[in-house]
């Protein structure tokens, strides 16, 4: 159980080593979330298209430990994007990893990157 | 660092302990010791123990908070002599504990009378959670040997009461002995005594009075109790409920001054006869009487610790407010002030209806100016109020019977609450006043009723006073012009209501339309999406396929998100009429997917366990043989659940199967506030539950009787009768306004019951409304509906006909993998989800 957690730790851009080809852009909804299956982790992605960004973090919800965040629904808490659990509504934030609305441990947030119509999710490992 | 020790463990050698913490100061190391083997837990709520027997419930707070606070808990270890002159005492053990500050919360212990046979098998006292295991397991073993076991309790007062109902739960007959001439001595009078009286043997507890118990009989085993030469009363089992002794040993060994019959005497600052060494609680003597309630005993806890702290101004009031209130086995009882008047104090006003249990008096002053005090049996509701109006000196009306008398009456008069002074003491449990509570709203420190409770604690203990707290807060807020907002969520200024308006009238078609014409700028979240989501669908007949990001969790992927995050699916099947090949399809395709198979409560069939993945292939062979989505997965009409009705039923009035098919394939998939069910019985039997429904039909002689507003769920509530004897034209008539009405106007997740009972006006506007169209709306409420009805589309087959649409149902957006972490167990020769903690 513990090992479905340690296995997600937050990337800065700085440490990416491999930028890992997910899918074209058109596979993902217009603000909303896709899953991106990279190894053996499963990664939510986000087009956020009100921003103009994209989102990456762990797929698994530090509640219950289900993979579900990228089914959930995304915005904004006083401006900060977030992504709210479909399973019980814990939010999180898709910058810091923070849950917003409660205590649970942040999630681990990955860097994105755009190039040709493809998305690249950055891990370090 | 100086040395505290507190003896005793119990509720308010907790508080002291909480009061301590709460004060945040150093320089001292804080030691409790208990005998119970568990740390303090709520005393008052003891009998909520035979429910449950979950002992963890009743703390008043883990070990763990012990620890975490630095405080050193000694469980298990009784101290058996205290030192004065070296500052030490000693425990069970032989060790020794030196202290600086001593304080004595050892409470009391169930006085037991001094009767012959006391110490028979079969005789408890009602104290400790250990005393209840005892008892519980003496009652199981009495049902066993023998039918009709009976339980005497000893003792009329509320505990002794509480343990009637409780020996009552057990299984055995129970009868309550008490030698006053009435019940509650301490807090009711003869008449009120009376009522109780009459509404505790309603209920099936035997009461006896006047009663003086010369011995109790039996060999080792008790048999019953002798009250006079021939009378007797046949008993297995006897709980004593005599009062309270205070634990006062350890004062009197060490020499401390006691009190001629028991107590150790304090002072106003709760000390002893010795300055190190406090009493708090039942042990503590003050003004010459024992307090037995909790709420002095909390008091004198904040007293001790403050005195402690240096603030020895703080000391215990010289009057003590010995009202209660409570719930007794479910009737209210309270008593206030000075409850019983002599003559020539005061004038007694007393309202009181045996049919209905009820009592209430009052005493004012001769003057008729001052509210003295008063008893309340069945209806409590008031004490708040009148315990405010004594406790302030307030003024009354001219006439005072309208603070007891119904508002039908001419009663009800109790006044405004911003009347009450800013000083009067709203929350006794946590001393927050009035003007305290006002406070933190006048300064912007809160600005809703969970901000006022943050900020003050009110309400957090007892919970007594939370109505009152939440009616200053409301009042408050509207004495300063802040309207109570409904605003959907941060991102709109506006309800659920108003958007609707915007959206039908500005005819927008997209989630963003709105968010860019009317939002705060923000980007929506989780509350406002799936607002608008229904919205749209209500205005549009949009399926949740159009707009699927905004939709949620369950909708965006049209089934039920269950606890591992695989899927549920449920068919419709209108009315629950199933033919035997739909049946023999549902289990061949469940057993294909190796789905786990229930029977749901509103009688559909649940598969359950279905990957992301696998959804569309079990829908595309569902629709092969002819079912369609059951919507069980959105915030819309669910089933209408139908009795078999007068083609079979040899009792049936109508054909409500029929009718039931009728009416759910006419509300199939339209979205509401929140969820919709419905119900129709064939005659007044009412099989079909059709009034714990949200529209309920029930065929009498001449028609159907329709009835609106009704669920189960956590607050169950029946639907209450909008019209009688109406065909089924017009019940569906009737029908489309009343759902379309609700649509319009209701707030987000907001059921049909909880909508109705806010409605202003009540039924009889809605009635208006629906029947009589007072609003002049009737019309376009049918043809909304009517649109509905004729633009639905079975949202399944609308997506698997579509493979841009079903570009979703992956679990993974680079695989045709399913997702890897799923694990299932068998259960009962199927299955169900691992789980993880």
């Amino acid at each position: 159980m513990e090992t479905f957690l340690s296995k997600y730790t937050k990337t800065a851009p700085a440490e990416v080593t491999t930028w890992f080809k997910a899918a074209s852009v058109n596979d993902f909804p217009k603000d909303g979330g896709a899953c991106v299956k990279y190894k053996d982790k499963q990664i939510a992605v986000f087009n956020f298209e009100r921003l103009n960004q994209w989102f990456a973090c762990q797929n698994l919800c530090p509640h219950k430990l289900e993979m579900v965040l990228s089914r959930g629904m995304i915005g904004d808490h006083q401006g900060i994007p977030k992504v709210a659990c479909p399973l019980h509504k814990k939010t999180f934030s898709l910058e810091s990893g923070e849950n917003l609305n409660g205590d649970l441990p942040a999630i681990a947030t990955y860097p994105v990157k755009i190039e040709a119509g493809f998305v690249y999710i950055g891990f370090s490992d | 660092m100086k040395n505290i020790i507190v003896i005793g463990n119990g509720m308010v050698g907790y508080k002291f302990c909480e009061k301590f913490v709460a004060a945040q100061t150093t320089g001292f190391t804080l030691t409790i010791f208990g005998e119970e083997p568990r740390p303090a837990y709520d005393r008052v709520h003891l009998s909520a123990y035979f429910e449950d027997e979950n002992a963890t419930k009743l703390e008043m707070a883990p070990a763990s908070w012990y620890t975490e606070n630095n405080i050193n808990l000694i469980t298990n270890n009784r101290i058996v002599d205290i030192n004065k002159e070296a500052k030490t005492v000693t425990d069970q053990h032989n060790q020794q504990h030196t202290y600086d500050y001593l304080i004595l919360a050892t409470g009391s212990v169930p006085f037991v009378p001094p009767i012959k046979g006391v110490e028979k098998e079969g005789v408890f006292v009602y104290r400790t959670i250990e005393d209840l295991e005892g008892m519980i397991a003496y009652a199981k073993h009495i049902n066993q040997i023998k039918p009709n076991g009976k339980a005497a309790i000893l003792g009329g007062g509320l505990l002794g009461l509480e343990a009637g109902k409780a020996v009552m739960d057990m299984g055995l007959e129970p009868h309550v002995v008490e030698f006053a001439p009435k019940l509650m001595p301490r807090q009711l009078d003869a008449r009120s005594s009376k009522v109780l009286q009459l509404k505790l043997e309603s209920m099936g507890i035997h009461i006896h009075l006047s009663k003086a118990t010369n011995q109790i009989l039996g060999d080792e085993v008790i048999t019953g109790m002798e009250f006079g030469e021939d009378d007797i009363l046949e008993t297995d089992m006897l709980i004593i409920s005599a009062g309270i002794r205070p634990r006062d040993e350890l004062g009197k060994s060490c020499g401390l001054k006691m009190g001629i019959r028991g107590g150790i005497e304090v002072n106003n600052r709760m000390q002893t006869s010795d300055p190190y060494i406090y009493a708090i609680g039942e042990v503590a003597l003050y003004n010459q009487m024992i307090y037995g309630l909790v709420a002095p005993g909390y008091d004198m806890a904040h007293v001790a610790v403050q005195q402690i702290l240096g603030h020895t101004d703080i000391t215990m009031a010289s009057d003590i407010d010995m009202s209660t209130k409570l719930k007794l086995i479910g009737v209210d009882v309270a008593s206030f002030g000075t409850p019983f008047m002599p003559a020539d104090k005061g004038l007694s006003i007393i309202f009181e209806n045996k049919t209905q249990f009820l009592y209430k008096r009052i005493n004012v002053s001769l003057d008729g100016k001052k509210l003295l005090g008063g008893i309340m049996v069945g209806d409590a509701a008031d004490y708040s109020m009148l315990h405010q109006i004594y406790l302030n000196g307030m003024a009354i009306p001219e006439d005072p019977a309208q603070l007891i008398l119904p508002a039908s009456e001419g009663g009800g008069l109790l006044g405004d609450i911003m009347d009450l002074p800013d000083e009067a003491q709203v929350c006794s449990c946590e001393s927050v006043s009035k003007g305290q509570i006002c406070n933190t709203i006048e300064t912007g420190a809160a600005t809703d009723l969970a901000g006022v409770v943050s900020c003050t604690k009110a309400g957090t203990g007892c919970g007594g006073c939370k109505p009152m707290v939440k009616d200053l807060t409301e009042a408050t807020l509207k004495s300063l012009g802040i309207e109570v907002k409904d605003h959907i969520c941060e991102h709109f200024d506006f309800n659920r209501q108003e958007l609707y308006s915007l959206i039908q009238v500005k005819g927008y078609e997209t989630f963003n339309e709105v968010l860019d014409n009317h939002g705060n700028g923000g980007h929506g979240c989780e509350i406002c999406k799936p607002v608008i989501a229904s919205l749209m669908a209500t205005i549009h007949a949009d399926t949740a396929n159009k707009e699927y990001a905004i939709q949620d969790s369950n909708d965006r992927f049209l089934a039920n998100i269950q606890r591992n995050g695989t899927y549920s699916v449920v068919p419709r099947v209108p009315g629950g009429e199933i033919t035997p090949d739909k049946l023999i399809a549902l289990g061949e395709i469940a057993k294909k997917y190796d789905l786990y198979t229930k029977i749901t409560g509103g009688v559909r069939i649940d598969l359950f366990g279905a990957t992301l993945n696998q959804l569309p292939l079990i829908w595309k062979e569902l629709i092969s043989h002819g079912f369609e989505s059951g919507h069980a997965y959105g915030k819309s009409l669910r089933t209408v659940k139908t009795c078999v009705g007068s083609t079979w039923c040899r009792y049936g009035m109508d054909e409500s199967v029929s009718f039931g098919i009728e009416l759910e394939n006419r509300y199939r998939g339209i979205r509401a506030p929140h969820k919709i069910k419905g119900g129709v019985s064939g005659c007044i039997r009412e099989c079909a539950e059709a009034r714990g429904k949200d529209f309920g039909l029930i065929a009498v002689e001449g028609g159907w009787n329709l009835y609106v507003g009704g669920n189960g769920g956590a607050n169950p509530r029946h639907a209450e009768l909008l019209a009688e004897q109406i065909d089924n034209q017009t019940v569906i008539k009737y029908l489309d306004r009343y759902l379309m009405f609700y649509m319009r106007t209701a707030k987000p997740l907001q059921r049909t019951a909880a909508w109705q009972e806010r409605l202003d006006g009540g039924m009889a506007y809605l009635k208006e409304v629906i029947i009589e169209d007072k609003l002049g709306i009737a019309a376009d409420l049918e043809a909304e509906m009517q649109t509905l009805v004729n633009k639905f589309e079975c949202e399944w087959t609308q997506a698997v006909n579509n493979p841009e649409m079903m570009k979703r149902f992956n679990h993974f957006v680079n695989s045709k993998e399913e997702d890897d972490n799923l694990v299932f167990v068998p259960m009962r020769e199927q299955k169900m989800p691992q789980q993880w903690q």
